[in-house]
């Protein structure tokens, strides 16, 4: 048994916890993120056609 | 009062709804998840075999539930998309295959975890894990070929193909178990029964509705960006107040 197997056996909870819940909460919080990140990109590039297209209108 | 559900099918309609109804399910699956987890660390007793180990369940066969089932979900948005040219289905297909790959990978993560101390191995070349790991390539297939398309229309009918032909995938996951002599437990919960604690089921049920939950939230989300990106040259879409803010 290697280190690890040792560690696990001695703390059981803190390897459910940290190999699985946390690393799975990550998952969620980074896709969150994710999804958050490309609103604000899209939403932004949406506006800035938009002013394109407001400006070469007045310059019509 | 009828309700004419073919009203939300359109992605002006539905980017509103989608909005209003993502903080509920974001909400609901937060106070979910803290239910879940509590019943299956605090109440739930320990297995008299894996010791506490087996706790790992609770995230390991939502997810894995989870991947399989928002496979089929994608594969029939997918199809909608591809037979009637419905632009929302192939936009709701596209959004929910990076949640669904999330989730495989989430299930084939958390079961290498439990695996390593229960059968000594991180993995083994098992059906049921192997036929996991296809379906995770299959995301990723499905994400890759979508992107590397640059008509969004073509884009989603190529991908469409693909996700169909894949979810053959899905009952060989789950009936692996059964149709070969494999090194993973079969089905804990069965339609004759279980011989889980109550708790443990409790526990299980409650987290995989969370699961259910933040899918839908998260895919409702990425949708509204997909529509704002698809349909920015509409003129509705130029009146929002998100945009004209």
């Amino acid at each position: 048994m290697n280190g690890l197997d040792i560690w696990m056996r001695e703390h059981t909870l803190a390897y459910v916890w940290l190999g699985s819940y946390a690393v799975a909460f990550l998952i969620f919080a980074v896709e969150i993120a994710m999804v958050r990140h490309k609103r604000k990109i899209t939403l932004q590039q949406v506006r800035m056609m938009r002013d394109a297209e407001d400006e070469a209108g007045d310059a019509n | 009062m009828a309700i004419n559900w073919f009203k939300y099918s359109a992605p002006t309609t539905f980017y509103g709804l989608a909005g209003k109804l993502i903080p509920w399910f974001a909400i609901s699956s937060a106070l979910l998840f803290a239910v879940g987890l509590y019943i299956g660390f605090v109440v739930a007793p320990v297995d008299y075999q894996q010791g506490e180990f087996y706790r790992i369940i609770f995230i390991h066969v939502p997810a894995s539930i989870l991947s399989m089932f928002l496979y089929l979900v994608m594969a029939g948005y997918a199809a909608l998309g591809l037979i009637f040219n419905t632009r929302l289905s192939s936009m709701m297909a596209t959004a929910i295959a990076p949640t669904g790959a999330l989730f495989a990978f989430i299930s084939l993560w958390t079961g290498a975890l439990w695996g390593k101390p229960m059968w000594g191995a991180w993995w083994v070349w098992d059906a049921r894990l192997t036929s996991e790991l296809i379906l995770l390539f299959l995301y990723l297939g499905f994400i890759a070929l979508h992107a590397s398309i640059d008509d969004p229309r073509r884009a989603d009918r190529a991908s469409a193909l693909l996700a169909i032909v894949g979810s053959v995938n899905v009952p060989i996951i789950y009936f692996s178990v059964k149709w070969w002599n494999t090194l993973h437990q079969g089905s804990t919960i069965k339609f004759s029964g279980t011989s889980m604690h109550v708790a443990m089921q409790q526990a299980m049920f409650t987290v995989l509705v969370a699961c259910w939950l933040y899918a839908i939230a998260v895919v409702l989300a990425r949708v509204r960006s997909i529509i704002l990106e698809r349909e920015r040259n509409t003129t509705w879409i130029n009146e929002l107040p998100e945009v004209r803010s």
